[in-house]
């Protein structure tokens, strides 16, 4: 290949990895990876995972590491293209009217003037497209959307152009990084699968969630934070109909560091109390009773 | 690197090599086309492919695109790249066999020579590299004598008669359309109130129509299919039954069980239904096995259910009721399963036989769960349960 363009170092995605760290995500390798061909390669990246592994968070420490805006567009059942895109500010359009007719104008001027950008409300798609830095787009729980608009979000990602009708096309200004989440409500297009670059996210093993512990959470002494992972992933291997992510382990690691507790075997009760944080259904408190906790707290010890 | 590869040094060079990597992906079921491997190249542009690591990661990001690809992906990655992967260490010559549309035949064509790693041409390739050189390193043949082909007991006829019966059966249930009306984007009908309500921002003007419609109430079907010895004569019209199913009703899921269960929702959506048994074949390690019905039905209360049941799902369960595992076990996923607001059907081919009572111990732990327990044991059987099933 002549005249390829410049190589970017083979660590480049060590580098990222290291940013994220910085802003106390810990990406496993396969993560960093993925993100970085994302960002390279200007593709969209597809985080899938259970609930509660870090995938949204993963778009915040992006945009973090790279210092720009963090755009964020949830999805929902029923989320349209005037939630998504782009909509006419009608309030004021009627009022613009009313206002002017009782100047006497009327017609193309008034046309013009309330089809403008003036009063264009922008949504999260364009407004990302827009942007004079190139933005971090956050589409979350891509699978909760409808088909049809995941069809035109491909469209969408494929031009990173948006028509409005009234004023044209509307180009990209920069080329937002793309991050979509999904967690498997429903089954999502090839289509969009094919167009993405693809990670899993998955619970971080010991190790990892020991690190991500550390870098949200530094008061909290090492052998206690050892405990604490320990505890969490333990609790994981149990039969429970939600089982805690990363973020509720966090939880779990502020709310025993703010009651004073040190040891996760001294004090039942505070254990019992605190595991609100953890398991969040009724069949799940049932499942975890006292003896269980801290047999699991005494394994982890 | 210790490791040997097993591409010869006068090989066509990274490109094709890419592209034989990427065929070999795609004969694993990976939806992989063209563009992909361009996108790999570029990826492996862009990282520097120095370190195999490295570019083991950065091929998983381009080419995986669900969980249980990326799950597999290491092992294909090894097993093409690396001749540490699951080589063959005895050579099995059958070249001529195993024509190459069946694609998912892989077991039966892999014949790489095997013999420690010596030197070995890649796919894409010229000449006899190309005519028969294509090593498709995966499972031994050992294990593959194992294994029921699922293709001898189902034929492509049974699993075109079994659609037609699916989508009746399918129709049977579904069509349960709600007397209600609920606000939506697009409906029949305008709602006036929220229309009206809408309107007072805009100074009384109806900008924007409120809409109502009457929501679909779609019924899931679930199907979980004993494939244990003793209902190995009646995995026919079952087996095709679920491959119809599949290919009727695309929010349909289906699962096998023997002493283990295994989804095989995603294998039989293949678009070739002889293919998509092939897969089978691949997933149901232990066809024709011993029976642990409590222990998978447990397993799939507990799993899977807890994403693909809800009140709208109907469980079909296709199973002699003859099981390994004490029936208290049975009874208890059972009602876990209930709990979950759908409705179980039992079809038990032996209830079909004049005089059958409910005898093993299973099924009459199973019985007080199950909305509908009926006898099918052949397709005209399944054929003939629609009425029921509009009743349930």
């Amino acid at each position: 290949m002549a005249g390829v363009p410049p190589r970017t170092s083979m660590s480049d995605w060590q580098t990222l990895r290291n940013d994220l760290a910085r802003q106390g995500y810990v990406a496993t390798a396969d993560l960093a990876m993925a993100l970085h061909i994302a960002v390279v390669l200007g593709r969209p990246i597809l985080l899938e995972g259970a609930a509660g592994v870090g995938k949204t968070e993963v778009a915040r420490a992006l945009a973090q590491a790279r210092d720009t805006q963090l755009i964020r567009l949830q999805c929902y059942e029923g989320l349209d293209a005037a939630q998504a895109i782009y909509e006419w500010n009608y309030q004021r359009q009627l009022l613009a009217i009313r206002a002017s007719a009782e100047d006497g104008q009327t017609g193309r001027s008034v046309e013009q003037r309330i089809f403008s950008e003036e009063f264009l409300l922008e949504r999260p798609l364009l407004r990302a497209i827009r942007q004079p830095v190139a933005p971090v787009l956050l589409i979350d729980e891509i699978d909760r959307a409808d088909e049809e608009f995941e069809a035109y979000l491909l469209e969408v990602l494929s031009d990173f152009q948006i028509t409005v009708p009234e004023l044209g096309t509307i180009r990209a200004v920069t080329r937002p990084i793309v991050v979509l989440t999904a967690n498997g409500t429903r089954d999502l297009s090839d289509a969009l699968r094919r167009r993405c670059i693809y990670a899993h996210v998955d619970y971080p093993d010991r190790e990892t969630e020991l690190a991500i512990l550390h870098a949200r959470l530094p008061q909290i002494e090492d052998a206690f934070a050892r405990q604490i992972v320990g505890f969490v992933q333990a609790l994981r291997k149990e039969e429970l109909e939600k089982t805690p992510g990363v973020a509720e382990m966090l939880d779990f690691a502020a709310a025993l560091a703010g009651l004073g507790v040190n040891d996760l075997t001294d004090d039942p009760l505070r254990l019992q109390a605190t595991l609100a944080t953890l398991l969040k259904t009724q069949a799940d408190r049932g499942q975890v009773p006292t003896e269980v906790a801290q047999r699991l707290a005494g394994k982890a010890a | 690197m210790s490791r040997v590869t097993r591409f010869a040094a006068r090989d066509p060079g990274p490109a094709a090599r890419l592209a034989g990597f990427m065929d070999h992906l795609r004969s694993h079921g990976f939806r992989l086309g063209v563009a992909e491997t361009e996108t790999a190249l570029r990826a492996l542009d862009a990282v520097g492919a120095v370190q195999p690591d490295a570019v083991r990661r950065a091929l998983k990001a381009v080419c995986s695109g669900c969980a249980e690809d990326a799950a597999r992906f290491d092992d294909l990655f090894d097993s093409f790249w690396r001749n540490g992967g699951r080589v063959r260490q005895k050579v099995m010559p059958d070249r001529a066999g195993a024509p190459r549309h069946t694609r998912t035949s892989q077991t039966a064509e892999g014949q790489d020579s095997g013999s420690g790693g010596s030197p070995h041409a890649p796919e894409g390739g010229e000449g006899e590299a190309e005519a028969g050189g294509a090593g498709r390193l995966v499972a031994s043949r050992v294990h593959n004598l194992m294994k029921t082909d699922l293709r001898k007991v189902v034929s492509a006829q049974d699993i075109h008669q079994a659609e037609a019966v699916a989508r009746r059966l399918g129709e049977a249930i579904r069509d349960r359309r709600s007397r209600r009306r609920r606000a939506a984007r697009k409906g029949a009908m305008i709602d006036l109130r929220r229309t009206l309500r809408a309107s007072l921002a805009t100074g009384g003007e109806p900008l924007r129509l409120a809409r109502r419609t009457r929501p679909d109430r779609p019924v899931r079907i679930v199907a979980l299919c004993d494939v244990s010895g003793s209902m190995a004569v009646y995995a026919r019209p079952f087996l095709a039954f679920l491959a119809g199913l599949m290919r009727a009703d695309g929010a349909a899921d289906a699962y096998l069980f023997h002493t283990r269960l295994v989804r095989i929702t995603e294998a039989l959506r293949d678009d070739d239904p002889l293919r998509a048994l092939n897969r089978i074949t691949l997933l149901a390690d232990g066809f024709g096995g011993g029976s642990r019905i409590g222990g998978a039905l447990d397993d799939f209360a507990r799993g899977q259910a807890r994403r693909f049941v809800n009140g709208r799902t109907v469980v079909m369960i296709l199973s002699d009721g003859y099981d390994s595992t004490t029936p208290e076990v049975i009874g208890g996923a059972l009602a876990r399963l209930k709990k979950r607001g759908c409705r179980v059907i039992w079809l038990n081919p032996l209830k079909g036989w004049t005089g059958y009572t409910p005898v093993a111990q299973a099924m009459a732990a199973a019985l007080p769960h199950l909305d509908l327990f009926a006898a099918a044991a052949t397709l005209a059987d399944l054929a003939a349960l629609d009425r029921e099933l509009a009743r349930i």
